[in-house]
């Protein structure tokens, strides 16, 4: 698994990658309301803003971390956005991508980098 | 964060763990563990506990109360000479384009009035109170206090535990009650719409009260988050956002606090600040009001987004002053303006979100009932 400085995860599903937000950043955002999703065959590149999460307190934007297209997303969200805080490793993923370049994976933290940098 | 003001509960806020952030020049707490959304929720089924000690407490006396009401009424559209002894009202100040300086309450103590104004606007207001009413009468800043909101069904018991005599007090009601060993100067009021208690203590034992009230196993501390979802469900005006110096009291649908007696027609009609554009507004309607609205999808939609008539046109007809989530109707929630015509009670307007227009109806104003003890 592997982690951005903006608080994302990403975990590798056969050719595919899922995205979510860490366990730090749902604490920081506080109550999840709304989760604005992207759909299914989007083509992205990284850094678009792809996810919209709306806590109690304001929206934020989450950014695409690699280039590549998105091939399914969890639509259980729509009904239970608070998913994202209850399990934000797991049930509370975003969106899988099917990346254009996997390398660009490498530039990002591992779980123990990823730990020093939010503590 | 060094020149923020702290309030006489700052150590006790960070004791419990709240997140603190900059408001109106405090530091205040935003939420504690529970979250905003569990806060927002205890409150509105047991009682929660605020720190609203940085607001203003104004003491304005030197005559009869009659004759403080009688002067204090030139700089409000408010019947504050008919407020009996013992009494609280809801007040504005106006400014000479009839739009809202502040908003108020305030308490007829017998020999002076208690009037109690928000964070921000407090160094104007009293500023204001002083040069229109002094030297005749005296306006002193209650600076040795804090304020204490206690709200929600079960704030009378809780603080019964304290002091029997609270749970005969009514809505509106002020009285100087003991508590923890001190005089206390408690109305049954508050901003979240449901019963409750404020609660002016001398700064020295507002510690010991709000610890005494925390024991109370249904009493939580609550956030400055919690606070505005409350109101906003509540469909109560945040001064600086829902009504401003360019708002009017009948745009802002604010015209049941100006009493028939300082309307057109009235014993004392006028005579305040704004009173040519407000009276004509009480007569020919104002061009736009500020209404509820709810977003018919999930995603709230917040202060400052534009709002249009349907999904293409480019003229603007209003805007969003308030919007979240409500944690008590599950739902977003928003107020804001619209232009008259587009006004009425399930009128359908679109807001503009990530270029997106979304639609929100136009509904009634409390979000949630009102539950308060008359």
């Amino acid at each position: 698994m592997k982690f951005t400085e903006e608080h994302e995860w990403l975990k590798q599903d056969g050719d595919l990658v899922v995205v979510g937000i860490t366990e730090h950043a749902a604490t920081q955002l506080g109550d999840i309301v709304f989760v604005e999703l992207p759909e299914a065959g989007t083509e992205v590149a990284k850094d678009d803003e792809v996810v919209v999460i709306e806590s109690v307190k304001a929206a934020s934007d989450i950014l695409a971390p690699i280039d590549g297209e998105i091939v399914e997303v969890n639509e259980a969200l729509g009904d239970e956005p608070a998913k994202v805080n209850d399990d934000p490793m797991e049930g509370g993923w975003f969106f899988k991508i099917k990346p254009s370049d996997p390398s660009q994976m490498d530039e990002y933290m591992d779980e123990a980098a990823y730990k020093a940098m939010v503590e | 964060m060094s020149d923020l003001l702290r309030t006489p509960l700052y150590d006790l806020h960070v004791g419990l763990g709240a997140k603190m952030v900059p408001f109106a020049g405090y530091e205040m707490p935003v939420q504690y563990a529970l979250g905003v959304m569990k806060e927002h929720v205890h409150t509105r089924t047991k009682a929660g506990l605020f720190d609203v000690s940085h607001m203003g407490q104004v003491r304005i006396d030197g005559a009869p109360y009659a004759d403080v009401a009688a002067a204090v009424e030139t700089l409000i559209p408010v019947n504050a000479m008919g407020l009996g002894e013992g009494r609280q009202r809801y007040g504005l100040f106006t400014n000479e384009d009839g739009g809202i300086e502040d908003d108020l309450m305030f308490a007829n103590r017998g020999d002076h009035m208690l009037m109690v104004v928000n964070a921000a606007c407090k160094d104007a207001d009293i500023a204001r109170l002083k040069a229109a009413l002094e030297p005749v009468l005296t306006v002193t800043p209650i600076t040795d206090r804090a304020l204490i909101a206690l709200q929600g069904p079960l704030a009378e018991v809780a603080l019964a535990t304290l002091n029997p005599i609270v749970a005969d007090m009514k809505f509106m009601d002020v009285a100087t009650v003991e508590l923890v060993g001190v005089d206390c100067w408690i109305s049954r009021s508050g901003y979240t719409g449901e019963d409750g208690y404020e609660i002016s203590v001398p700064e020295a034992q507002a510690v010991a009260l709000t610890e005494a009230l925390l024991a109370h196993d249904d009493v939580e501390a609550i956030g400055l988050g919690a606070r505005d979802s409350l109101r906003l469900e509540a469909g109560l005006c945040l001064y600086g956002h829902d009504i401003d110096s360019g708002t009017s009291p009948v745009e802002a649908g604010l015209t049941w606090a100006i009493q028939k007696v300082r309307r057109a027609g009235g014993d004392r009609a006028g005579g305040f600040p704004g009173a040519d554009r407000i009276l004509q507004e009480f007569d020919d309607g104002a061009s736009r009001k500020r209404v509820g609205l709810l977003p018919e999808g999930r995603a709230p939609m917040r202060e400052g987004v534009p709002l249009f008539a349907d999904e293409t046109s480019p003229e603007c007809i209003g805007q969003i002053t308030s919007g979240g989530f409500g944690p008590t109707v599950e739902r977003p929630v928003a107020m804001g303006y619209v232009s008259v015509e587009h006004s009425n009670i399930g009128s359908v307007v679109f807001g503009e979100l990530r270029g997106k227009r979304l639609p929100l109806t136009v509904a009634s104003l409390p979000f949630t009932p009102a539950n308060f003890k008359r």
